[in-house]
């Protein structure tokens, strides 16, 4: 049972009303009954002096649904509202993702996952994908990197069911090496294209005279010289 | 019929000439000529004779229809020759062979010859109208066209194969008659009539083929038993007696080709082989020195394409060689002996390979006519052996200590002027090949500030030519802040005169200590660590009293002072008898406490001067444990430790008024090339950025070219360094990978 749901269930009575409107594009009964119940949905989850969903309400949206945590779908589901901050979802933010998932329930929503990650592994999609996973991560506002602990965790959430080989070197790359205390998003991208590119152990593409990002050279070179 | 012509009155009358009378006449003219051709007695034609010939001929070919007989006169004229030639010429020549049939050819075509001129001269009358009428050939033509024809186009086979014949005897040592060869080439030649073909496809192109398996014979034995010396001498005496065959009876064009299948056969097929003879080869020239050898090598190769390349790189391999080894020896020498010995090795080691570029460049000069291609190999070969490092030492640092030994009083290197300007000149030519030469110059104006600021220098005049050099060299970037700091001396010294005349003009001021100040430009001078180092009053007092003075003479500068750099004479007053101590100021802080105190713990002494430990521990040891002990330590072990004590040495003594207590100092190599590396990353940065801002968009490989090329002239930037430096730029915004090619950047405003 939800804490504040009933006090939050009276403040979004009086939200709902005046915030439909402006979702509304026409005078359509099932968009705004999908509305008011998407707006039910986030109020489950919200909380309510901030109106937001926050680390917790997250947490227990991803018990609901029956998803890890960690899991990357949680990430994706971020991308489709286009969520700014990590770990909270803003009531403009849920509904903009909700509705492109024409979800308006926890059930919908849970069936609306597995359409979702294959819309997101479209090749067309991916890449924009995982520069948001970067971006998500960054909390503070002048942040431009990301620590390697954090890296290691994102790149395993992202990239390890596709490219499980390649982000486990890397991960134990990055683990040992001391020349880089962080990652910026060019090196992000650079591992990406890095992926995509070049057949893994072989190798036998990568040019380090080309402008692969630094860090990757010494990972090829650090594979070679463990495989040599 | 009688023609008469009208009017006209003509002492003979014309009457009509019938054919086969004329030509009979004409006959007896061709009879004769034979007759004389073929050598029997025989009187050689009278102008009468002539004349009448001639006229027959002009009359047979005016007279009126049908009685113009040129077509008829004109066909039997080329008739005469053809039946000359089947009954007599041509049965003459197939009975004889060889050299006899090429006697005889040449004797019938001179005959030939005179027979044209003698019946074109009689039929000339057919010359001038009728042939230009029917676009005929001329009577010399045609008549030369008989013999091609039914001799030459027969013969010219056997000709030609009796020739080469010759010309192989020739060349095995026998004598020929080359007269004889030239006069039978010269009727290929002739028979060309204008064209060098019959010449070329019937005589020339067999010759040299001939030639070719000649000399491709000879050169598959000579190969195998001869030395690369002796194989060249063959060689170029072969092409010697090949050219002075074309001089004698070869057609000059033949000079060009029959070289090329020479040269070919003996150099190029065999080149790889030649110059790579175990024993005799380039490499072992070289290293015998074999310079007459060497430049014949390079004389017979020179004219072929691509001949010399090889020789090059065997030329680069063989300096290569022996530049490394004299690195080598040094590394090895430095390692097996103390560090005092392995910079004496260090020297040696300059002054070897500057006697090697001495010695190669000669080479370079002499034996390979100064050919770019060898440039361009000595060059190489010093770039990648001066490089390397020697017993911790980059080339860039030994190079630069070198200098300072030439350059320093009582340096190791005893010359005399000329000696010395002649080595600085090589010196500074040997920097061409150090890739670092930022480090170079870093070490150098470290040494250079010591010699200045200690003065060491032993000549001004060499310092400054060695600064012009550098200069012409490396350019005006390079010695800008040498040369600053040699003028800082000089104003220094002005500046040190108006010092004393202030402390004349104002005695109060007076620090009671005879003080020299000078003061250097930041920026020309190397940077060098100053702390704060607790001064002895009488020496704050010094500092005060030229701020003062200073502050007169401008207040916009900010003056720091670096103590580590000053001398100070101090008056020790021993026991025996007072000796004066020239010491460091560092070393003169410690000294003045014992003139409060007797007795004073290391950290006691470390607390009032208020120093680190690495460098009290260093001043305190040149005090009290190296060559004059004016501190007595205890214990006296030979080391200090934080829990010695110290007191002065009041039995010191020396035979000397004046001793000189030397601070050896600190190993400014790591120093060096931090500071260096640090230039460098600013300089990669900067180069960096130019290059974007001006070309906007930018590939990668073409902006880390470009990078290279810009900074080559102080060192060669990593890759890896430049990826780096690009790297940062990204992080602050400088350039962005371009969204759609990953490996073109952006420049952002």
């Amino acid at each position: 049972m939800r804490r504040s749901s009933a006090a939050s269930k009276k403040k979004s009575d009086s939200i709902t009303s005046s915030t439909t409107d402006l979702f509304r594009s026409g005078p359509s009964k099932a968009t705004s009954k999908e509305m008011d119940r998407i707006d039910h949905l986030f109020n489950q989850y919200a909380n309510t002096s901030s109106n937001l969903i926050d680390p917790e309400g997250i947490e227990e949206l991803c018990s609901n649904l029956e998803v890890p945590h960690t899991d990357i779908r949680i990430l994706m589901l971020a991308w489709k509202m286009k969520a700014e901050k990590q770990g909270y979802f803003t009531q403009e933010e849920w509904r903009r993702g909700l509705k492109a998932l024409r979800a308006d329930t926890l059930s919908k929503l849970k069936k609306a996952l597995p359409e979702l990650e294959k819309e997101v592994r479209r090749q067309s999609n991916f890449a924009d994908f995982y520069a948001y996973a970067f971006r998500y991560c960054l909390t503070e506002e002048k942040q431009k990197s990301i620590d390697i602990e954090t890296i290691c965790q994102l790149l395993d959430i992202v990239m390890g069911s596709t490219f499980r080989a390649q982000v486990d070197y890397f991960v134990e790359y990055l683990k040992i090496q001391n020349d880089y205390k962080v990652i910026n998003m060019d090196q992000w991208m650079g591992f990406y294209r890095f992926c995509n590119e070049i057949s893994f152990p072989e190798m036998t593409e990568y040019n380090p005279e080309l402008a692969w990002p630094l860090v990757l050279d010494s990972f090829v070179e650090w594979i070679s010289e463990k495989q040599a | 019929v009688q023609e008469s012509f009208g009017n006209q009155s003509f002492r003979m009358e014309r009457k009509t000439i019938d054919l086969e009378q004329g030509w009979d006449y004409m006959q007896t003219g061709i009879t004769k000529l034979k007759r004389i051709l073929e050598g029997l007695p025989e009187p050689q034609f009278d102008s009468e004779q002539y004349m009448m010939l001639y006229t027959t001929i002009y009359n047979m070919c005016t007279q009126k229809p049908p009685h113009d007989y040129s077509q008829q006169l004109y066909d039997k004229y080329r008739e005469a020759f053809e039946e000359y030639i089947n009954s007599t010429v041509l049965p003459a020549l197939k009975e004889k062979h060889d050299e006899y049939m090429l006697r005889e050819l040449v004797k019938r075509w001179s005959n030939h010859k005179v027979m044209v001129r003698w019946l074109s001269r009689f039929f000339y009358y057919l010359d001038r109208y009728f042939i230009a009428r029917r676009s005929l050939p001329p009577l010399n033509e045609v008549g030369l066209t008989c013999f091609r024809d039914r001799v030459y186009n027969e013969l010219h086979s056997k000709v030609k194969d009796a020739v080469i014949a010759l010309v192989d005897k020739e060349r095995e040592g026998e004598q020929i008659d080359r007269a004889l060869l030239k006069n039978v080439l010269d009727i290929y030649v002739e028979i060309g009539m204008g064209q060098m073909e019959r010449y070329e496809v019937d005589f020339e192109s067999f010759m040299l083929l001939d030639s070719a398996s000649y000399y491709s014979r000879k050169a598959s034995s000579w190969i195998q038993e001869d030395s690369c010396p002796d194989y060249m001498l063959k060689s170029e005496e072969c092409l010697k007696k090949e050219r002075e065959r074309v001089a004698h009876y070869l057609h000059s064009s033949s000079e060009p080709k029959l070289v090329e299948k020479v040269q070919h056969e003996l150099l190029v097929v065999y080149a790889n082989q030649l110059l790579e003879k175990e024993h005799s080869g380039c490499r072992a020239l070289l290293r015998d020195d074999k310079v007459d050898d060497l430049s014949r090598m390079y004389r017979l190769y020179h004219k072929i394409a691509k001949g010399l390349e090889p020789v090059a790189n065997i030329f680069k391999q063989h300096v290569t060689a022996e530049g490394n080894a004299l690195v080598q020896q040094a590394e090895d020498t430095a390692t097996n002996q103390a560090a005092n010995t392995a910079s004496v090795q260090e020297q040696v080691l300059i002054r070897k390979v500057i006697e090697l570029h001495d010695k190669y460049m000669v080479y370079v000069v002499e034996c390979f006519q100064n050919h770019t291609l060898f440039h361009k190999a000595l060059k190489e070969a010093f770039e990648i052996f001066c490089n390397k490092t020697v017993a911790g030492s980059s080339s860039a640092e030994l190079l630069a200590t070198f200098c300072d030994n030439i350059l320093k009083k009582g340096g190791s290197e005893k010359l005399s002027d000329e000696a010395i300007e002649d080595t600085l000149e090589k010196v500074v030519k040997l920097l061409a090949y150090i890739s670092d030469k930022d480090l170079f110059a870093e070490f150098y104006r470290k040494k250079l500030a010591r010699r200045l600021l200690f003065d060491r220098s032993a000549n001004d005049d060499h310092e400054r030519s060695i600064l012009t050099k550098l200069k012409q060299q490396c350019g005006g970037q390079f010695t800008s802040k040498m040369e600053g700091m040699v003028t800082d001396l000089t104003l220094a010294r002005e500046n040190q005169t108006s010092f004393e005349e202030y402390l004349g003009n104002n005695p109060a001021a007076n620090p009671g200590i005879d003080l020299t100040v000078t003061v250097l430009t930041t920026g020309f001078w190397p940077s060098y660590k100053s702390f704060d180092i607790n001064l002895p009053s009488e020496m704050v007092k010094c500092v005060e009293v030229f701020k003062g003075f200073y502050e007169t003479k401008t207040k916009h500068r900010k003056l720091t002072w670096i103590y580590s750099l000053g001398t100070c004479h101090l008056n020790g007053k021993f026991d025996h008898k007072p000796i004066e101590l020239v010491v460091s100021t560092y070393q003169a802080a410690v000294l003045l406490l014992f003139n409060t105190t007797d007795k004073l713990s290391y950290n006691d002494i470390l607390t009032q001067l208020n120093l680190s430990h690495e460098d009290l521990v260093r001043l305190l040891h040149s005090l009290s444990c190296a060559r004059y002990k004016i501190l007595v330590k205890e214990p006296s072990t030979k080391t200090v430790s934080q829990t010695d004590s110290f007191e002065f040495n009041a039995k010191f003594t020396d035979r000397m008024r004046r001793i000189k207590i030397p601070l050896p100092p600190v190993d400014e190599r790591k120093k060096v090339v931090e500071d260096v590396d640090k230039d460098r990353r600013y300089a990669i940065d900067a180069a960096i950025v130019r290059i974007m801002k001006s070309r906007k968009v930018l590939g990668h490989q073409q902006l880390v070219s470009e990078c290279v090329e810009q900074l080559s002239r102080m060192f060669k930037p990593d890759i890896k360094a430049i990826k780096k430096r690009m790297e940062d730029l990204i992080t602050r915004d400088y350039l962005e990978r371009d969204k759609e090619n990953a490996n073109m950047f952006r420049y952002l405003a």
